[in-house]
C-alpha cells in the first residue's frame, strides 16, 4: 500500500549545519499492515512521516501510495488518501467550529467542495454513530466547539475525523505522546479498533517501546536516518524490551533516550 | 433554581457594558440629535457596514489584519463614481464588487504564492491601488451633482427614507448571502482555514485557494461599501480610503461587545450593529463640537483600547493583588 524507494531528506542542505534526516530508505508496507515505528529523537521518524504526507521536501526517491506515485504531489492532495493525526492534539481540529462542522470538514474529504449545504441531516445521524462508538459521551455535544474538549476527546475526535472517510494510509505521529497514561491508553484502544475494523494500513510513531510490540503487526526501529530493523512475524512475537534495547546498543553512536528506558 | 442562580454575579458583570453602551447611545439619540441626524447617521451606518463585514471576513474569519481595504475602499468608490457619472450607477456598483474581488486576489496571491507576509502585501496592494484610482478618476474628485445614483431612483417613490430602505435591502440581501455562503462545505472550508491551517491541508483542502478567495470576497465587499459611499454621498475622492481597516476593526471591536458568542450569525450581526452604533459614537462626538479632522484618530483610539483591554486588566489585577491586598491572598485571575 505505501512503498518508498531510495528516500532520502536532507535538512540545511550545503551549510555547515547539514543533516541528513533520512538515507535512502526503503520500506513497503503491504495493504492492511499496522506498522509501529521507533527511534531515538532525531532518527528520522518525523520526517519520515512528513515525507509522505508531503509536508517536508525530499532530496531523492520516490513515494507511492496505493501504487501511485505520488512523490510530486502537494500536501492536500495527497490528503485525499492520506489521513493524518498530530502529537499536538490542538493541530487536528478546527477550535471555533462545533464537533459536527470539524466532521462535517473531514467528511467532504476528497471530493470537490462545493456550494451545498455543509451538513446534511444524513450526515448528523452518521456522526453521531461514530461519535457513539468512540464512547467519550461526544454524540451528545455535537454543538460545542471543539475548544473546549480536552485533549484526550480533541485526539479521539481527530481520529474518528482522519477516518470517517476510509484512508488509504493512516499516519500517526505520537498522537498519544501529549495525553496522560490512562487517556493516552483509551485513545490507544480506539485507535486499534477503528483500524481493525476498517482494515487500515497504519503507520504509527510512538515513543513507548512496550506500546510499539503491543500494538499492531510489524515494528521499524529507525537510528539516524537508517533503518536499523524490521521486525515481523515471529521474530516479533519473540521480541522484547530488553532485546530492542540491544539493537540500540549494536547500532554506533545512538542510544535509547532514558524516555524510552522508563515507560 | 432560584433568581440568584439565574442572575449570577459573573452574568451581570457581562451584562454591565452592554448596558452602559446601550443608554449610552439612547441618550446621545435623544439629547444631542435632531431627527435628521439621526437618519443620516443611521445612513452611514448601513452603508458602512459592508466594510464592517468584508473586515470581519478578513481579520476574524482568516484571521489575517488586510491592509489592502485602504486601497479597495477607494477603488470601490472609484469605479462606483465614474459609472455614475457616466449614468450607469448599478453597473458601477456591481463593477466595483468585482474589482475589488481582483484587488483581494492580488493580495490572496502575493500572500499564498508568493509567500510575502500578509500586512506587507496588503500595504503593496493598497500603494499599487492609490495610482489606479488615480488613473480610473482622472482627478483627484469627482462629484455627482445633478447625476442619478442608485438612490435617486427611489426618491420619488421612498422620499426621505430612501437611502436607509435602499441600502438597508442591499445589506440584508448581502449578509443572507453571505451568512448561507459560511455555511455551505466551501464557507467551512473557508472558516476552518482561519482557525487550523494544518487541519484544513490535513483534510485535503487547499489552503492557498481557501485564503486567495477569502480575500476577494472581503474585499468585495469593502469596495462595495465604497461604491455604496460614493453614491450615497454623491462623490467621490481619491483620499477617502484612508484608515477604512481602522474604522472597521473599530465598527467589529464595539459590535462584538454585543455579541460575545463566535457564531457567524452573531459575527454578522455584530459587525453590521458595531458599524451603526460606531457611527452614532462618532455624530455625538462632533456634536459636542469635536474636530471632523480627529475622526481617525478617533477610530485609532478606539481599537487601540480595546485591543488593550486584557493587557490593562491583568496590569490592574496584579496591582491590586501586590499593594492593595499586599500578597494576602484572593482569588487568582490569570
Amino acid at each position: 500500500m505505501l512503498r518508498l524507494e531510495n528516500l532520502s531528506v536532507t535538512f540545511n542542505a550545503n551549510t555547515v549545519n547539514e543533516r541528513k534526516a533520512l538515507k535512502n530508505i526503503n520500506l513497503k508496507l503491504d495493504s492492511g499492515d499496522f506498522v509501529t515505528v521507533i527511534g531515538s529523537n532525531g532518527s528520522g521518524k518525523s520526517t519520515l512521516m512528513n515525507a509522505v504526507c508531503g509536508s517536508c521536501n525530499i532530496d531523492s526517491g520516490k513515494i507511492f501510495v496505493g501504487g501511485k506515485n505520488i512523490t510530486y504531489a502537494k500536501e492536500h492532495r495527497r490528503a485525499r488518501y492520506i489521513g493524518r493525526l498530530f502529537q499536538d492534539p490542538l493541530k487536528g481540529t478546527a477550535p471555533n467550529m462545533t464537533i459536527e462542522e470539524n466532521l462535517g470538514l473531514a467528511y467532504s474529504r476528497g471530493k470537490k467542495r462545493s456550494l451545498s449545504i455543509g451538513i446534511s441531516n444524513r450526515d448528523l445521524k452518521l456522526f453521531r454513530e461514530k461519535l457513539a462508538e468512540l464512547d467519550i459521551g461526544l454524540e451528545d455535544r455535537m454543538k460545542t466547539p471543539v475548544g473546549l474538549l480536552s485533549g484526550g476527546q480533541r485526539q479521539a475526535l481527530t481520529l474518528l475525523m482522519a477516518t470517517i472517510v476510509t484512508p488509504k494510509l493512516l499516519l500517526l505521529d505520537e498522537h498519544t505522546a501529549a495525553l496522560d497514561p490512562v487517556t493516552a491508553d483509551k485513545v490507544m484502544s480506539i485507535t486499534e479498533k477503528i483500524v481493525k475494523d476498517n482494515n487500515i494500513t497504519t503507520l504509527m510513531i510512538t515513543h513507548n517501546v512496550s506500546n510499539a510490540l503491543e500494538y499492531g503487526n510489524k515494528t521499524l526501529v529507525l537510528s539516524q536516518g537508517n533503518i536499523l530493523a524490521y521486525i515481523e512475524g515471529e521474530e516479533r512475537a519473540n521480541m522484547s524490551l530488553s532485546k530492542i534495547m540491544e539493537l540500540y546498543a549494536d547500532s554506533s553512536g545512538d542510544t535509547l533516550t532514558d524516555k524510552m528506558l522508563f515507560q | 433554581m432560584s433568581i440568584s442562580n439565574i442572575i449570577n454575579k459573573k452574568n451581570i458583570l457581562s451584562l454591565v457594558p452592554k448596558l452602559v453602551l446601550v443608554i449610552l447611545l439612547l441618550v446621545i439619540i435623544n439629547t444631542q440629535m435632531t431627527e435628521s441626524v439621526v437618519l443620516g447617521t443611521l445612513e452611514k451606518g448601513l452603508v458602512f457596514s459592508f466594510l464592517a463585514l468584508g473586515i470581519f471576513i478578513s481579520f476574524r474569519i482568516l484571521d489575517i489584519p488586510d491592509l489592502s481595504v485602504d486601497g479597495t475602499f477607494t477603488l470601490g468608490v472609484a469605479v462606483s463614481v465614474m459609472n455614475a457619472y457616466n449614468g450607469s450607477p448599478v453597473r458601477g456598483i456591481i463593477l466595483a464588487v468585482i474589482a475589488g474581488a481582483a484587488a483581494g486576489c492580488v493580495t490572496g496571491l502575493l500572500v499564498t504564492k508568493l509567500k510575502v507576509q500578509p500586512i506587507l502585501a496588503g500595504i503593496i496592494t493598497m500603494t499599487a491601488l492609490y495610482s489606479i484610482n488615480l488613473k480610473i478618476m482622472s482627478r483627484p474628485n469627482i462629484s455627482l451633482w445633478r447625476k442619478d445614483t442608485l438612490f435617486t431612483y427611489f426618491e420619488d417613490s421612498l422620499g426621505e427614507y430612501n437611502k436607509v430602505i435602499v441600502s438597508g435591502i442591499v445589506l440584508i440581501a448581502v449578509s443572507l448571502i453571505l451568512f448561507l455562503f459560511l455555511k455551505t462545505q466551501l464557507g467551512m472550508s473557508l472558516r476552518a482555514t482561519g482557525d487550523n491551517e494544518f487541519m484544513v491541508r490535513a483534510s485535503s483542502i487547499n489552503s492557498d485557494t481557501m485564503k486567495i478567495l477569502g480575500f476577494a470576497l472581503a474585499n468585495g465587499l469593502v469596495s462595495l461599501s465604497g461604491a455604496m459611499y460614493a453614491q450615497y454621498s454623491s462623490a467621490g475622492d481619491t483620499n477617502s480610503g484612508t484608515g477604512m481597516l481602522v474604522v472597521g476593526l473599530a465598527s467589529i471591536i464595539i459590535g462584538e461587545i454585543f455579541f460575545k458568542k463566535h457564531s457567524i450569525l452573531f459575527g454578522i450581526l455584530a459587525a453590521i450593529i458595531g458599524a451603526t452604533a460606531y457611527r452614532y459614537v462618532l455624530a455625538f462626538a462632533m456634536g459636542l463640537g469635536m474636530d471632523s479632522n480627529y475622526t481617525k484618530l478617533f477610530s485609532a483610539v478606539i481599537v487601540a483600547i480595546a485591543i488593550a483591554v486584557p493587557a490593562v486588566k491583568g496590569y490592574a489585577v496584579d496591582f491590586y493583588k501586590r499593594y492593595i491586598l499586599k500578597g494576602k491572598g484572593g482569588d487568582s485571575k490569570c
